[in-house]
Parts: structure tokens; sequence; C-alpha cells
């Protein structure tokens, strides 16, 4: 059966699986479309699609592969007994071929009688216009037709396909602090060494304890397993930072908010990491803490995210004396200090605003690529954070 | 073939609940290939108020799993209750043999032996942990689960309809996903809410009518706004209007920036959004006058 459909389907990237296929398969013959194209879509939808992020992707492929946009026709009876009939071809593309051809010939007699035509036209089935039975203008009822401006009555599935209501729900575009939220959740490791009540039944040390007392029944409860992360956060502030300022404050507000991590802690710098680490994202002298008593009071069990467009000049990281806050030359280069932190903190990631993409070229390209060579470099996005906090779970 | 359809194509609302045609054929597959169907879409857009809407279209018994943060996949199939059986046995009550008699059924449970087909509702999955889903593949896969302790087999007699509800605050895991029919219910346009409101109050009168959906979204179109008033507050809203008879001229022409939408409490929970409109106002802007 027009097995194509599935692997157009895929080659934009749905991850439509043989069993839902099969699904849609069943669901056909079951008749459950309805004979009509819009049906098919809303049950292809249903079946093949199952994230409204994806549901812009599905309206692309399916306005594509349905004859583009402009197209708007349901199928006719035979197609849906030509499904219905297991025994042919199932890879026989003809009628869709023939349908296409059949759209191209109404296009064109569109394009024709819009010629012809001069006048206003309302009812009738001849001339372009509302009402009527013509296969062109809008309000018609034609079975196949060409919609010209106005609104769908009879909402055909290519014009709803076409219309891509669903574009907002893309899962590529920029996040709110509730996705961050969601995001964060993933990043768990579950240990009941963590301090709390203990509510659950230790069925072995019961039983161990009541064996130890002859048999006279003693319950033992054990701490329930909670998660075990503790998460350093340290904030990229100022500077070539603003235009990100909204973005980066809503990634604080979910870290801020998740309640299900061990500990969190933020520190903020300036384009890199010195001697210095700031407290508050003013980056003010004073309200500071040194990046070495950090690294000695947090146990390299802390996950790190870093938060950075890691743009800067290629002095700021490798040179002595970089740091481009006057009066405070460091000694030792930025590079050093991010190894350092590297090493003390082996599972950490640099989450980075600036567009994945653009990161070969952006300003800042060579300390971008130097940073990401240290750390591995996730962009600021649903999907980016989705990636990095992965890494963060691996073991190595 | 309109035979066959006829049977296939039961639900389509019900007298209190207005199904859009896209919801209704998301219901009939599911109905139709014995598939979970998950729901999802914006808080109060009547995810919830849908698997009774069915049940009650049907004649079914409905049965609510309301999921909760602490909620175990194993909660919904059985509960052994070992603490009171080795408690029983300490001290000589009852019959301890009778391992049965400890086994609780859960909400599945009680679906899966139930002697006619239910709906039932597994609400809020999401609110679950994230591995959760997963523990319910092969139950709501194969409607039957197995009872180690006492070596029996449950599984449904007739396959219940299960209806999932979803607040998209997780992503739930692919292998679950594919298992289920999707269907996001979009935010009712102007048309539809309209329709939504009259089958809730058929006597509303149009001004009242008019004025609150001006109103309500105009609110829902404000970028400020964190939480958006959803169709559940509308109803609210418009119940308190109704009641208590306000003077919607004199709320239309209201001076005091505060005048112009009365019980707003009832539309906004945050004092975050509730500034945000007092500025809005005080500055003028068209969008909720």
């Amino acid at each position: 059966m027009f097995i194509n459909f599935l692997y157009f389907l895929r080659a934009y990237g749905l991850k439509v699986s043989v069993n839902e296929w099969m699904s849609l398969t069943c669901a056909l013959e079951k008749g459950l479309a309805d004979s009509s194209l819009t049906g098919f879509y809303h049950i292809c939808r249903n079946l093949l699609v199952k994230r409204e992020a994806d549901f812009d992707t599905f309206d692309v492929a399916f306005a594509a592969y349905f004859n583009g946009v402009l197209s708007a026709s349901d199928l006719p009876e035979e197609f849906w007994q030509w499904l219905d009939s297991p025994q042919c071809d199932v890879c026989d593309r003809d009628l869709f071929a023939r349908l296409s051809l059949e759209f191209d010939e109404l296009r064109r007699m569109f394009d024709e009688r819009k010629r012809e035509q001069n006048s206003r036209h309302d009812g009738g089935s001849y001339w372009i216009g509302t009402g009527g039975m013509s296969a062109f203008g809008n309000r018609g009822h034609s079975d196949s037709g060409i919609r010209a401006g106005g609104e769908g009555v009879y909402g055909r599935a290519v014009q709803i396909a076409g219309e891509r209501r669903f574009r907002d729900f893309r899962r590529d575009r920029v996040i709110d602090t509730r996705q961050f939220e969601t995001a964060f959740r993933r990043l768990r490791q579950f240990s009941s060494r963590v301090d709390s009540e203990r509510t659950e039944l230790d069925i072995d040390g019961t039983a161990r304890e009541t064996s130890k007392n002859a048999g006279l029944l003693t319950l033992v409860y054990e701490r329930p397993r909670r998660n075990a992360i503790k998460l350093l956060v340290l904030f990229d502030s100022d500077g070539s930072m603003l235009p990100y300022s909204k973005l980066t404050s809503r990634l604080f507000k979910a870290v801020s908010r998740s309640n299900h991590f061990k500990d969190t802690k933020f520190y903020y710098f300036h384009n890199c990491v010195y001697e210095k680490l700031y407290t508050d994202p003013h980056i003010r002298r004073g309200r500071w803490v040194d990046t070495e008593r950090v690294m000695k009071d947090i146990g390299p069990d802390y996950r790190v995210i870093y938060v950075g467009d890691a743009a800067m000049a290629p002095g700021e990281l490798e040179r002595k004396g970089g740091n481009t806050i006057i009066g405070l030359p460091n000694d030792e280069p930025g590079r050093i200090w991010l190894e350092r932190l590297k090493r003390r903190f082996p599972r950490s990631i640099w989450l980075n605003p600036i567009v994945e993409d653009d990161w070969a070229h952006a300003f800042g390209q060579y300390t971008i690529r130097e940073i990401a060579s240290i750390f591995p470099m996730y962009g600021l996005t649903l999907d980016g954070l989705g990636r990095g906090v992965r890494r963060l779970l691996a073991t190595r | 073939m309109n035979e066959k359809k006829s049977k296939i194509n039961i639900f389509k609302g019900s007298t209190d609940y207005v199904a859009s045609s896209e919801l209704a054929c998301a219901v009939n597959v599911a109905i139709a290939l014995e598939k979970p169907l998950l729901i999802k879409g914006e808080p109060g857009t009547g995810k919830t108020m849908l698997a009774r809407s069915i049940a009650k279209a049907l004649g079914k018994e409905l049965i609510i799993w309301n999921i909760k943060s602490t909620t175990k996949a194993q909660d919904g199939l059985y509960v052994y209750d070992t603490v009171q059986r080795l408690y029983d046995s300490q001290f000589g009550e009852g019959d301890v043999k009778d391992i049965a008699k400890y086994i609780k059924h859960g909400k599945l449970g009680e679906a899966f032996t139930s002697e006619r087909q239910v709906v039932l509702l597994i609400d809020e999955i999401d609110k679950a942990d994230l591995e959760f889903p997963n523990d319910l593949l092969w139950e709501l896969d194969q409607m039957e689960f197995y009872i180690p302790e006492t070596k029996e087999t449950v599984s449904a007699a007739h396959r219940p309809i299960v209806v999932i509800t979803s607040n998209a605050e997780k992503e739930l895991p692919d292998a679950f996903l594919r298992r289920c029919v999707f269907h996001y219910i979009e935010f009712p346009g102007e048309d539809k809410m309209a329709e939504i409101v009259r089958v809730h109050y058929p006597d509303i009168e149009p001004r009242v009518l008019s004025f609150a959906m001006e109103k309500f979204y105009g609110i829902r179109a404000m970028k400020d706004i964190r939480k958006r008033p959803s169709t559940s507050e509308l109803l609210d809203w418009l119940r308190a209007l109704v009641l208590s008879g306000v003077d919607l001229h004199a709320a239309r022409e209201g001076v005091k920036p505060d005048a112009g939408i009365p019980f707003l409490g009832v539309l906004l929970k945050k004092n975050e959004d509730v500034d945000a409109l007092t500025e809005y106002r005080a500055k003028g802007y068209t969008t909720v006058n």
C-alpha cells in the first residue's frame, strides 16, 4: 500500500515506525478515513505523529506529497476500494500519478478560465466564483477544485496542511522556562543515600531483624530513592551576553525552580573564567569568590553547566592578562582555568545561545571552536539542552 | 460500507461536550483499533472531560486513575499488602495462606476485571516519573498483567477504552507514544468557544457572551500574561457574570483601570498577570478594551 508515503514522511524526519504504519493500514481497512482526504489526513496525523512539535513537519510533508498546497481535492471512492483490496500491488503509485495529472489539468483550466472571465460571478457551474458547482472559486460543492481566496467551508485536507497552523510548536524554536524545566527533569540519578524519612519497607532487613528476634515480626523501613544530582551552573554575564539575557534568565529560573536536584549552585563570570567567580550577575569587584575555593569546596560529583556565547577575543582565552576587566590582569590564561575546571568536574557541558549553525562563522569563531574542544558544546535550545543533559548523565 | 461505518464512528460528542470532528475522529480510531488515546493540550481545553463524555455517549462506566508525582505503575495493577499479611501471621488472624486476600487491584486491575467494557481515564500521566509510561507498555498493549504472588494472570475480558491525558509537562517516551493514537486539542477559536459556552449556558444573553468573549480573547492575546485563562475559567467567569447581573454597560465604560473587568480574579490567577493587565489599561492599549 502506497508505502512510498511512509518513506516520504521518514525522509522529512518523522520517525514513523512499521507498527504505526500497520495501524494506519488497519484503520484504513476499517473504513475509518470516511473516504475523504481530510479524514485520511487526520487519521495519518493521529497514528503517525505523536508530538504536536512534529505537526508542522507533517503538514509540510503531507502538502508536498499530495501535490502541493494549491491542489485541494478528495480522493475518489475507487481509491478506497483499491485500498480495501489487499491483493493489488502494494507499491502502486499510478493512482497518485493520475490524480496529480488531474490536478495539473485542473490548474491549467483554472488559469484559462481566469483569462476568459472578466466579471464577478456567484453561483452557477462554470465560472470562477462563490457557491455553485464549478470546480473553481470558493464555498463551492464540486468534488474537486481549486479554491481561489476566501474561507474554505469544507476544509480540505491539503489546505489544512498548507495552513501550517502548528508552526509555533516546532521543536527548534527558542524555549520558555517551563520547557527548560521539563528538560532538566531528565537530569536525575537515583540513590537511596539521600537523607529523607524512612518510608519504604525493607524486605531483606525485615527478614533479617525478624529472625534475629526469634520470629517476632520486626519491620524495617528504608529511605526511598531520591535524585542525587548536584548541579553547578556558571553563567557568562554582561557584554556580548546581553542580547541573550532573556533566554539565560529563563534557564536560570528553570534551574532554580527545579526542586529535584540535591543541590544547585550558581556563579557568574565575564567572557571566560579566571581567578574569581562572581556571586551575582552584575560582575562587581569584591562580590566574588576564588575559583580555587569553589573547586575545593565543591566535589567532582557536581555536574557543571557553563552558559555563555564563548565568543571573545582570542587573547582573552590564550594570553596572560587577557581578562578585559581593567585592573584584574590574570596570571594564567583563561584556557588554563577552563582546563583546570574540566579536570576537577569531568561531567560538564557548555550551552551556547548562539545558533549552532553559526558557530563556525560568528564573531569569536576561534574561541568558540577552542572552548568546544574543552567542553562538549550544545546550542541553548530545547534540543541542545536535551542532548547536553544526556551527556551529563553519561558515565564518562 | 455504511453499516460498517455506523459501527465504527460511534463517538460524536455528547450533549454537554462539544467535540471537534478531528477529535471525534481520533476517538473513533482509538476505539476501532483498540489502542490508548493520548490527549494533549493546554490546561482547560477539556482533556479530562473528554473521557467523561465518551463514557456518557457510549453508556459505559468510567474508571479514573489520577496520576500524582509519586504514582508508580504497580499502583495501578495491584497492591500486595505484605505488612498486613505478616501481622496476620504473627497473631494467627485470618487465612494467611490465601494470598489473594492480600492482593488489592488498582484502577487498571479494576478496569481489566470489570464484567463490561469500561472507559479508563489515566489522567495527567506526565505528572508521574519519567519512566512511568514505559512501565505500563505491556499492560496497555496486551491488556493483561501477571501477579507472581498468586501465579495468576489478570487479563481484560473486555478491552477497556483507554484515554490518557497529558499537560505536555514532560516528554513521553517514544516506545509509549508509538502505541497510542495521538490528538492535540487546540485552543478553541471564537466560534467553537461560543458553541461550547452555549452547551453549558443555553440561555446566555448574546450581549453578555459577546462582552465576555471580547475580554477573554483580548486577555489571551496579551503577551505578558503568564497563565492564560482557559475554557474552564471562561465558563466560571460567565457564571459569575450571569449570577451577579453585572451592569455590563457600566463595565464597558469603566473609568478606573480595574473597573473594566468584573470578577477578574476568576480569569487571572496570578498577581503578576493582574498587574500586567492593569498596566496595559493604564497605558491605554486597546487589546483589552
